[in-house]
């Protein structure tokens, strides 16, 4: 049976009303009585010792409450940032954490790096105070580039990093590769750049700190995807104060796509000052600061040869990548190129043997964690570009060399070389089904067309695969992380059969407000409009991982759904008691409670009343219908499915134009297919920005960075754009109760692969991303 | 300070400004109106799309002085009481919006937009939407719900 606004319907946002008409609350919206506004002094250095910061212009400037510097926080043993996952490398020894400071202490390691927090009655008299510090430095000779890192003599980012080496890490059977090479008919070797991006939320990252004296509590409001994980490594490891007395509040998020995942310098800065200075403190940043501190993404060298037989079958991949951890590693930066990345080379097909290796580099640049699909689009990156050129090199069709090689849909579970699982997937069926989307057969004609009008016309996939719903807290624990990755809700009924949700997962775009009530509607009856979601408070939320790896209706809403099953339990007990039946004999279907075999039945609105008045009620139960749940899965979920990708491009200009896009996804089963429709949008657009327009730009000379605003980092506008064709197919997820997969990484993982495979095949010549106008043209008048 | 006087969603308001206050630091700061965001330092993202005598304007790029004795209508004006106007209604029924945060200013662009082209073709609303930045939506389902609302606008 299927429920008004229940599962699978494509029901419209709970939380767009507020949005539409202006009444959301960012961070920047919420204003205390006395509140004051934080500004921090930045390196203007890519790399420089400090020998000395003289305050005492800036501290008598105009509306300057106080201002603070490194010694401050170190003085009131205040700790630096950690990184939440151990990395070992090859030998068994730990990956190389050096200090992270929230303001710098000695000195600065990238452009942007904060060195003095101010104070002030106004944002203005703030940062005029700042141009008053006076601060001595010496600089030193930096390095941006993660290859040139790597390189003998290069700079020394930090003294604990010999050979600026964080880790140098490996994955798979070295020896059983190399055999595989050996005896190989064919072998397909390929160098690729995964360019650095920056995530670019449109809502800048923010932090609003206040202390109650009488309490003793820290308030921190924080535009974070993870409040419980803020507060947890805010108490745990900054030490700012215990858990019991932090509360970590995000509201309305506008967007984080990664970047918001991690606990940053500038909210520490400001939820400690806020005591120190007995006021609430402000901080907003303004685009260029995000442009400077936002933890960025991507950012591989690789280099990767495949091994084939006579037949085009994969014997053997090995591959090798530096990948760039920027100045400091930031809350999970070590492990976005080692498990999130080399355990997804396996791709969706059967392969005998992987070898990879990862030597992770610091530099003198913004730290690089987890950007939208964090590891996995780097992966199918290198296999999806390897494998199109592989067919190229063999005079094969690509989808068809993919086909061949392809797992099949009755092999799972399926165990990779590289410790992966993969639980179901048809892996053929979204090939075959995207090559119908775009009319594969037909390209041939239109190509031809294109040629007659003086175009190139170039068509490429990308299939993909992707771990995400993480994860299994005891298999990411053997693998070093640092946390359980659970999720948890409560399901509250109100005494009138009213429901708030209360759920650990965080909504920063994804609506959750509406696919969660979705579910509630759906397993215990209750009206759409009587559910409200709550999410994002540590004080009232009881605890939660939150957002991020595709994970929040995967974990997120089978937690929930672990809650509801509780409560169906506890109403059965109910219902039976007031209807004098057995519990055993109660049938329970959408919020409605029927003794077996007759027409007495309840709902669970009079249910819920019952148990909120108990004059007639089970003595041996107690009152009141809310129930907890925390939800580890039992496994990753493994989303995949292939997108095609078709360009034409102006030789004289070289300008690319996307003129189609095919996506078939499996995402397992939909609970909002409108809503997943959109995170695929979102996805390839970023995944297309990635590919074509975006990269961050360091100056290789002065390690200044050179694409600092949206006059310089390309963004993706509506006319870079075409429609997107989007399609679903279904294996539902068995490790799940929902038998979901997670959607809000695919297209980004899919997107880039998909589209330089057809530009390659447009151009007949291989380029590097952002295939700028610039760079196609170039290839374009040389081919 | 300057004195300042202007029609603000069909209200009169005065306020001493320094010279220097931007139009949107006026509306979010002194009028209270948040709904109008900020999302960059260079007026590249239409997050503050505002509209002033009628035409949609980056109120990043103007100084709240410049708008004295104007009317200035915000997304919070946009309603008439509890009847949403046809393209907030029209983000909402095509999903055009994520997190939202985009959603103000693309929604006052889209109504000028519509204002200046009554019947506008896909490709003129992706022209047109240029000056607006999203970073959620991959914008296919915004362009759908301008189309959307300018054929209920009557176009
Ligand atoms: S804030 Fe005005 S254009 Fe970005
Ligand atoms: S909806 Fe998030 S930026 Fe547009």
């Amino acid at each position: 049976m299927s429920v008004e606004n229940g599962i699978g319907v494509s029901v419209k946002r709970k939380e767009d009303q507020r949005f539409i008409t202006g009444n959301g609350k960012y961070l920047d919206d919420i204003n205390k009585f006395g509140q004051t506004h934080g500004h921090f002094l930045r390196s203007p250095y890519a790399f420089a010792k400090i020998k000395n910061i003289d305050l005492s212009a800036a501290k008598t400037a105009p509306g300057v409450v106080d201002i603070f510097t490194g010694a401050d926080m170190t003085a009131d043993g205040i700790g630096g940032l950690i990184c939440g996952w151990g990395i070992n490398s090859k030998d068994g020894s730990p990956h190389v954490a050096p200090p992270h400071p929230c303001l710098a202490t000695d000195t600065v390691k990238h452009v942007g790096d904060q060195v003095a927090f101010i104070v002030a009655e106004t944002l203005q008299q703030a940062k005029d105070a700042a141009e008053l510090i006076d601060v001595d430095y010496e600089e030193l000779k930096s390095v941006t580039d993660v290859r040139q890192a790597a390189a003998a003599g290069a700079p020394q980012v930090h003294e604990e990093a010999a050979g600026n080496q964080c880790y140098d890490w490996e994955i798979g059977d070295k020896a059983a590769v190399d055999a595989a090479f050996t005896n190989a008919h064919h072998i397909t070797k390929i160098d690729l750049i995964n360019n650095r991006v920056s995530p670019n939320p449109m809502e800048p990252r923010a932090a609003l700190g206040e202390y109650d004296p009488g309490t003793g509590e820290y308030t921190l409001h924080t535009t974070s995807q993870n409040p419980h994980v803020a507060r947890l490594l805010l108490s745990a490891f900054v030490g700012v104060a215990p858990e019991n007395k932090l509360r970590v509040i995000a509201p309305d998020v506008g967007g984080g796509f990664g970047t918001k995942i991690f606990l940053y310098a500038e909210e520490t800065t400001a939820v400690w000052a806020s005591k120190r200075v007995g006021r609430p403190i402000k901080w907003t940043a303004d685009r260029s600061e995000s442009f400077l501190t936002d933890a960025h993404g991507r950012d591989h060298a690789t280099h990767a040869e495949m091994a084939f037989d006579a037949d085009g079958h994969i014997l053997g991949f090995r591959v090798s990548t530096k990948a760039n951890m920027g100045a400091y590693l930031s809350t999970f930066a070590s492990a976005v190129p080692t498990y999130l990345y080399a355990t997804l080379l396996n791709g969706q097909y059967k392969m005998p043997c992987i070898y990879a290796e990862v030597q992770a580099l610091f530099t003198n640049t913004t730290p690089v964690d987890a950007y939208r699909g964090a590891g996995r689009p780097e992966a199918t990156y290198v296999v999806e570009r390897i494998m199109e050129r592989a067919a190229r090199d063999m005079n094969m069709d690509p989808t068809e060399l993919r086909l061949k090689n392809f797992i099949q849909p009755d092999a799972y579970p399926y165990e990779t070389p590289v410790i992966m699982t993969y639980d179901t997937g048809d892996y053929p069926l979204t090939m075959t089904t995207a090559k119908d989307m775009i009319d594969y057969t037909g390209f041939a004609a239109r190509k031809a067309k294109s040629a007659a009008n003086g175009k190139l016309r170039g068509i490429g996939s990308s299939a993909y695969i992707e771990a995400c719903g993480i994860a299994p807290s005891a298999a990411v624990g053997s693998l070093g992380a640092g946390v359980g990755l659970w999720e948890s809700a409560e399901v509250r009924f109100n005494p009138t059969g009213s429901v708030t949700v209360f759920t650990g997962s965080h909504s920063h775009g994804q609506g959750h407000e509406t696919t969660f009530a979705q579910l509630i509607a759906d397993q215990l009856g209750v009206p759409f409009e009587s559910i409200e979601v709550v999410h994002g408070d540590t004080t009232k939320v009881p605890f939660g991982m939150g957002t991020y790896g595709s994970r929040s209706l995967a974990v997120g809403g089978s937690a929930i759904t672990k809650a509801a099953d509780k409560i169906v339990e506890k109403a059965k007990k109910i219902a039976a008691h007031l209807m004098e039946a057995s519990a055993d004999d109660i049938e329970h279907s959408h919020g409605v409670f029927s003794v077996a075999g007759t027409d007495k039945q309840l709902t669970i609105g009079e249910i819920a009343f019952a148990a909120y008045v108990p004059h007639n009620y089970p003595a041996d139960l107690e009152p009141g219908l809310a129930e907890n749940a925390f939800y580890d899965p039992l496994n990753f979920t493994f989303p995949a499915g292939t997108h095609i990708a078709e360009v034409e491009i102006d030789p004289d200009t070289g300008v690319v134009e996307v003129v189609d896009w095919a996506a078939a996804d499996d995402f397992g089963n939909v609970i909002n297919p409108m809503i997943v429709e959109g995170q695929v949008h979102g996805g390839v657009a970023q995944g297309i920005g990635q590919a074509l327009l975006e990269g961050v730009v360091y100056d290789d000379d002065s390690g200044q960075l050179l694409t600092g605003s949206y006059m310089d980092y390309c963004m993706p506008r509506a006319d870079n754009f075409p429609n997107f064709r989007v399609e679903t197919t279904n294996t539902p997820c068995p490790s799940n109760p929902l038998g979901v997969k997670g959607c809000g990484e695919a297209g980004a993982i899919a997107a880039p692969a998909a589209l330089m495979n057809a530009i390659t095949d447009a151009l007949g010549k291989e380029i590097d991303m952002p295939a700028t106008s610039e760079k196609v043209w170039r290839a374009a008048q040389n081919a | 300070m300057t004195s300042v006087s202007m029609t603000v969603n069909g209200k009169s308001v005065n306020a001493d400004v320094e010279p220097n206050t931007l139009l949107v630091q006026f509306i979010r700061e002194n009028l209270r109106l948040t709904g109008t965001h900020v999302g960059c330092d260079t007026s590249q993202c239409g997050a503050c799309t505002v509209h002033v005598n009628g035409d949609s304007v980056k109120s990043c790029t103007m100084l709240a002085v410049q708008a004295d004795g104007s009317d200035v209508t915000t997304i919070e004006g946009l309603a008439s009481g509890d009847d949403l106007h046809p393209m907030q209604t029209a983000f909402r029924e095509n999903h055009g919006l994520q997190c939202g945060f985009c959603t103000p200013g693309m929604i006052m662009s889209a109504v000028d937009l519509v204002k200046r082209n009554p019947n506008p073709t896909e490709e003129t609303i992706r022209k047109e939407l240029e000056g607006n930045i999203c970073r959620c939506t991959g914008y296919h389902n915004i362009v759908k719900s301008v189309k959307d609302a300018s054929e209920k606008m009557g176009g």
